[in-house]
């Protein structure tokens, strides 16, 4: 966003050396919109060109300094007058003066660290950008670039599965197992409802996503909690012994990464909620967080390599399968 | 862009018992309330209706059973369970209290139209009640349910499984 006073004479952009190549990420916006914008991670150099163009060719432009900065801020949306940057990276481009003429000035932020991911949310907002200032006696000419910046992680060395038995007293006993505890945001959850004990009338079962927002700390602490997923898992009455699979994929829902204690400013994480309602509309359900990371990108193997590990797979189970009824047999 | 395939077979589970498969549900409950009968005469009058319970859960004393309760009954059953357990306990079909003026067209609270309004609500009140896991853990639910008479001064309690 650029703030334009009256009787603006000069224009400021901000170019990206690499704008040509750098891939852009689509985020949300406060009002829930999606934009593109171009995506950095940490560590990466953020260099290009701050422009200035003069609108009336001829008349000079007086200011007190032109800079740029790299900021990253974290806005409370209860709080909006103190943002809390967390980085805060100035480069003078020219010192007070007089330009005559347009005038382009190199910049280059080198390995800057950004330890955190973009997030607009519910009550908080964690935002990177450039901001290229003509510093001037009245009104600053000001421009704003937002980018993205995403956290990646690689695979978890433990990823223990969630197995737990809940359950009523003499009511309903369940065994729940979902395959992991840390899911990557395009990753597929497999699991299972093993029903134990069911003295109740069963209608449907459904597995929510949901997200809870924190921010704030001591005696102001805010939960937003969203429901980003509704999942039916099963339609009808189950009886005891019965299995009921899951498989739910992530790809198609608007997830983030799983953050903890951001800065101790805020926290995003997220639920399973495993829901049974009953013939009454009674709803039983057991609540289980999991940690969500994002997963780079990584070198495609072939389609037909890709084809062989599924097929194996598929074999695989097929001989357990058959393995099992043949031990069967000779009994 | 595509990640390798991603591991979705499902996970182990043992096969189910084939009895368990095939028998009957143990959540089986079923409440009527039929037979409305108006007794006593004149100003006295009141009606009673059959309450049949059949159910294979263990909670419940009797297998079967079949008492005759009145609407106060019904009043009184709703405020034990409002007091003793942390259900919601749902509405039940209305007082009409103005029906019991006098000089009416109709019969009142006598009325067949208005008798089968309030057997069907009735029906309804004790189905949601008597399926639900807290309330089945209330003395005066089965006692309400099960026992010939409903004593009102008893104590109340919970029922515990054996």
């Amino acid at each position: 966003m650029s703030f334009f006073g009256f009787g603006q004479n000069a224009e400021i952009d901000i170019v990206l050396n690499d704008a040509d190549t750098r891939k852009k990420a689509e985020h949300k916006t406060e009002d829930g919109k999606k934009d593109k914008y171009f995506l950095f991670f940490d560590g990466e150099t953020v260099s290009g060109k701050v422009n200035v163009t003069l609108k009336t060719p001829g008349k000079r432009l007086e200011h007190y300094g032109i800079k740029i900065e790299f900021v990253g801020q974290i806005e409370l949306y209860y709080d909006r007058g103190n943002h809390h940057e967390f980085v805060s990276l100035v480069k003078d481009l020219a010192r007070p003066g007089e330009l005559s003429q347009s005038q382009s000035f190199d910049f280059e932020f080198t390995h800057v660290e950004k330890p955190y991911e973009s997030y607009t949310g519910q009550n908080v907002k964690l935002r990177y950008f450039l901001r290229a200032t003509v510093s001037r006696r009245l009104n600053d000419i000001i421009k704003e670039m937002d980018i993205v910046v995403q956290t990646l992680c690689t695979y978890p060395e433990l990823n223990s599965s969630i197995k737990m038995e809940v359950g009523i007293e003499d009511c309903l006993h369940i065994e729940f197992e979902y395959n992991k505890s840390k899911y990557h945001l395009r990753d597929v959850i497999v699991g299972k409802i093993y029903f134990l004990l069911v003295r109740i009338k069963i209608k449907h079962m459904e597995i929510d996503i949901i997200k809870r927002e924190t921010t704030g700390t001591g005696p102001s602490v805010y939960h937003e909690n969203d429901t980003i997923a509704k999942y039916e898992i099963m339609d009808g009455a189950p009886v005891r012994g019965e299995s009921i699979p899951i498989r739910l994929f992530l790809a198609g829902y608007e997830l983030t990464p799983t953050m903890r204690d951001i800065n101790k400013k805020f926290s995003v994480r997220y639920y399973l909620n495993l829901v049974l309602i009953d013939e009454e509309e009674r709803r039983y359900f057991k609540q289980q967080e999991i940690t969500l990371w994002r997963k780079g990108d990584i070198v495609r193997k072939s389609m037909s390599q890709q084809a062989a590990i599924a097929s194996q797979r598929f074999e695989g189970s097929h001989c357990e399968n058959m393995s099992a009824q043949a031990r069967e047999d000779s009994n | 862009m595509a990640d390798t395939i991603a591991d979705t077979r499902r996970l182990f589970t043992r096969p189910q018992n084939l009895s368990d498969a095939y028998g009957p549900p143990s959540n089986f409950l079923e409440i009527e309330v039929s037979s409305p009968e108006t007794v006593g005469v004149g100003r006295n009058r009141f009606t009673t209706y059959e309450i049949r319970l059949k159910t294979n859960l263990p909670i419940f004393k009797l297998k079967e059973s079949r008492v005759r309760r009145r609407y106060s009954d019904f009043e009184w059953l709703r405020g034990e369970l409002e007091r003793e357990s942390k259900v919601v306990v749902p509405q039940l079909p209305g007082k009409a209290l103005f029906r019991q003026l006098p000089f009416r067209g109709d019969d009142g609270i006598f009325d067949d139209s208005f008798i089968e309004e309030r057997r069907t609500g009735l029906e309804q009140f004790l189905n949601k009640v008597a399926g639900h896991p807290l309330a089945q853990n209330e003395r005066c639910l089965h006692m309400f349910l099960q026992d010939e008479i409903v004593d009102k001064s008893y104590t109340p309690s919970k029922i515990r499984q054996a």
